[in-house]
């Protein structure tokens, strides 16, 4: 029996992964053309009726290693290749985030398997699957398949949209025994916020800032244009690690989605990572000093130029505006 | 995104911490994987023919790598006792040149694996290949980049981890070295992350872990006469079929462009009160503001 295994995502409240429910989803569709089944993988101690829920989603089995923890990848690899490899399973499928990325990674070496990532769409070719791959900064996409089983696909953020229906799974426990190696990484503290908790989701205009706001003081700048349009910031990952701006503001693979009426970057390269949080906005403004920012290769208006000059007096003109 | 990190130079006044002379003799390993890359000012393309990357132009080390490299100085500079930083790579002859960057970055000496059998070769390959070069030198830390510059694979770092063995993490951007263990930083998908993972271990490092310092002239100049050691796939035990393009396990069927995207408007800021008249007048028409 070929199929398809999805690893399943929780917080550490129980809370399933929305990429993980697309990728269920993804998963459920692709296994119906291909004639087969999908099924999930939880692992932790994740209750019965939560665990099977996740048939709403269209798998038929869920997969429960109660004793794995959840957050690190490797314990995890432990669990997907031996539930892969009793079970023959011919197909591994990831949503978005980072751990997917390290969990099919690691599936790769131990499953002597091929491996995709970044995937936007995935479709059936001659009873086999074949991943898209944007390459190249999305400039090109290539569809890659996979000359041997198994196959690991890992997706991209937000390329598989849940669909709920109604349906309710049956859960297998599974024992795992952990490799050595995956029991010498500890967990000392998951999932920290850093900074302060803002609200960037119900904003119908958003100001990002990006690196090219030079420093931390300089968030000024976008929260003040922010503030002329009645709008809230919002910030890249590499400001959030840098600890100019607090990580409930970043957009992104590892931050939050947004889909504003405006999303106006300012000193944003738009990197894939970023971009698949914000792509969606109505309407994408960018202020960038370099022309070849990739940014340029998506937005509506882009303006090319120095954000320090252009920004206060955007301000200072919106304000006229609107006052007058 | 790469011409961001403008790399900080670092006071010559930068002392060695000093710290208590280690009970045993230095011991700690760190080999850093870099790789050579297509420049990022030459715009990348992909050969139709091979459906690889195109090769030829300008090449570079890859940036993500120098902040592997900073990484493994500062453990060094740190106070950590490390015997040696080896930086390793895999790819064709040219690839030198990005052995010799990273050891005018600090590497003490480089480790080349090349054959005819490696190219094509996938992440699967990739990785296998590697893990199987760095086997011999039998490090205690493995640091390499977030990502290559043309790949875009986020991946290489688990991949060799567990062929090798090795707890591992990505995304690195705290790494503290001490005692037999690392305590590493890094974010996931609900926040902050701290891990701590024992050695031997294989971290990628994020690119807002460091400033990675630039070379100085001498360390340029002496770069090409500290020890480079050269493989072959056979020299480290690497099996043929698992290489290459024929080893390799997916393949590329075909290349498409992206869905057409109508074009943005774009303009330059020329005259400042210009520019803002024009932004102002585009958000009206939408009514943003
Ligand atoms: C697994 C993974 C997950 C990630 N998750 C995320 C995520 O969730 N969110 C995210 O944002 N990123 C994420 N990233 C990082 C992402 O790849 C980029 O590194 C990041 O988005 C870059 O942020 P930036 O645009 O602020 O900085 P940079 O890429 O450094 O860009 C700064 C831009 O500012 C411009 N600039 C500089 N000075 C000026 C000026 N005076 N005026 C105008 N423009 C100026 C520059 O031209 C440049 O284009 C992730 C990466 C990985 C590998
Ligand atoms: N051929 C190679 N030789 C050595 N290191 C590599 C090679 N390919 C990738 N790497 C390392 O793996 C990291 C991640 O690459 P990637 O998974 O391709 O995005 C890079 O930053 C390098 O440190």
């Amino acid at each position: 029996m070929p199929g398809i295994l999805v690893y399943t995502l929780h917080d550490d409240e129980g809370n399933f992964n929305k990429n993980s429910l697309g990728a269920l989803s993804e998963a459920a569709r692709l296994a119906g053309e291909l004639g087969t089944e999908a099924s999930a993988l939880v692992v932790g101690d994740v209750a019965d009726d939560a665990v099977a829920s996740l048939g709403k989603y269209g798998v038929t089995k869920v997969y429960r290693a109660k004793s794995v923890p959840e957050g690190l990848a490797q314990p995890i690899v432990d669990a997907m290749a031996k539930v892969m490899s009793e079970n023959e399973i011919s197909y591994a499928l990831f949503g978005g985030g980072l751990l997917g990325f390290e969990i099919g990674a690691g599936l790769t070496a131990r499953l002597d398997a091929g491996v995709t990532m970044e995937v936007t769409a995935v479709n059936v070719k001659d009873g086999k699957l074949v991943a898209e791959r944007p390459i190249l900064q999305d400039s090109q996409i290539a569809d890659v398949g996979y000359v041997s089983e198994p196959g690991i696909i890992i997706g991209r953020l937000n390329a598989f949209d849940e669909k709920e229906g109604d349906g309710s799974a049956e859960v297998v426990d599974v024992e795992v025994e952990l490799s050595e190696w995956s029991t010498r990484a500890k967990m000392v503290k998951r999932g920290e916020q850093r900074g302060a908790d803002v609200n960037i989701e119900d904003a119908e205009i958003l100001v990002g800032g990006g690196r090219g706001l030079g420093q931390a003081e300089n968030f000024k700048l976008a929260e003040e244009l922010a503030d002329s349009m009645g709008g809230a910031v919002a910030a890249t990952r590499a400001v959030v690690d840098a600890g100019w701006y607090p990580y409930a503001a970043q957009i992104g693979q590892t931050g939050k989605t947004v889909a504003p009426k405006l999303y106006l970057a300012a000193g944003i390269s738009g990197a894939i990572q970023h971009k698949v949080g914000m792509q969606n906005s109505e309407s994408i403004l960018a202020i960038n000093k370099d022309q070849n920012a990739p940014i340029f290769e998506f937005c509506d208006l882009g303006v090319v130029g120095d954000l320090h000059k252009i920004v206060p007096k955007l301000t200072e003109a919106i304000k006229a505006k609107k006052g007058g | 995104m790469l011409t961001a990190n403008i790399p900080r130079r670092r006071s010559p006044e930068v002392e060695e911490r000093a710290h208590p002379v280690p009970k045993e003799a230095p011991n700690l390993k760190i080999c850093c994987l870099v790789k050579e890359v297509p420049d990022a000012a030459v715009e990348k393309r992909i050969d139709p023919e091979t459906k690889r990357l195109d090769r030829s132009g300008e090449k570079n080390l890859n940036p993500f790598d120098t902040h592997a490299i900073e990484a493994a100085m500062q453990v060094k500079e740190g106070g950590a006792p490390v015997e040696e930083i080896v930086a390793v790579t895999m790819g064709p002859d040219s690839a030198v040149r990005a052995l010799h960057k990273a050891v005018a970055l600090g590497a003490d000496r480089s480790v080349h694996l090349t054959d005819a059998a490696l190219e094509g070769s996938d992440v699967a390959a990739t990785g296998y290949a590697l893990a199987k070069l760095l086997e011999k030198e039998s490090p205690d830390l493995v640091l390499l980049g977030q990502q290559s510059d043309d790949g875009e694979c986020y991946t290489i770092g688990a991949v060799v981890a567990d062929h090798l063995k090795m707890p591992s993490l990505t995304q690195v951007i705290k790494m503290d070295v001490a005692d037999g263990k690392a305590t590493l930083e890094r974010q996931a998908e609900y926040g902050y992350d701290t891990v701590e993972v024992e050695l031997p271990a294989v971290i990628s490092v994020g690119d807002a872990i460091n400033e990675p310092r630039y070379p100085s002239l001498k360390a340029i100049m002496g770069a090409k006469k500290k020890p480079l050691d050269t493989h072959a796939a056979g020299d480290v035990g690497i099996e043929p079929d698992r290489v290459g393009e024929s080893g390799s396990r997916t393949a590329v069927l075909e290349l498409k462009p992206p869905p057409a995207k109508e074009a943005g408007e774009i303009i330059e800021d020329e005259d400042t009160n210009e520019t803002v008249e024009k932004i102002v007048a585009w958000l009206d028409e939408r009514k943003l503001i």
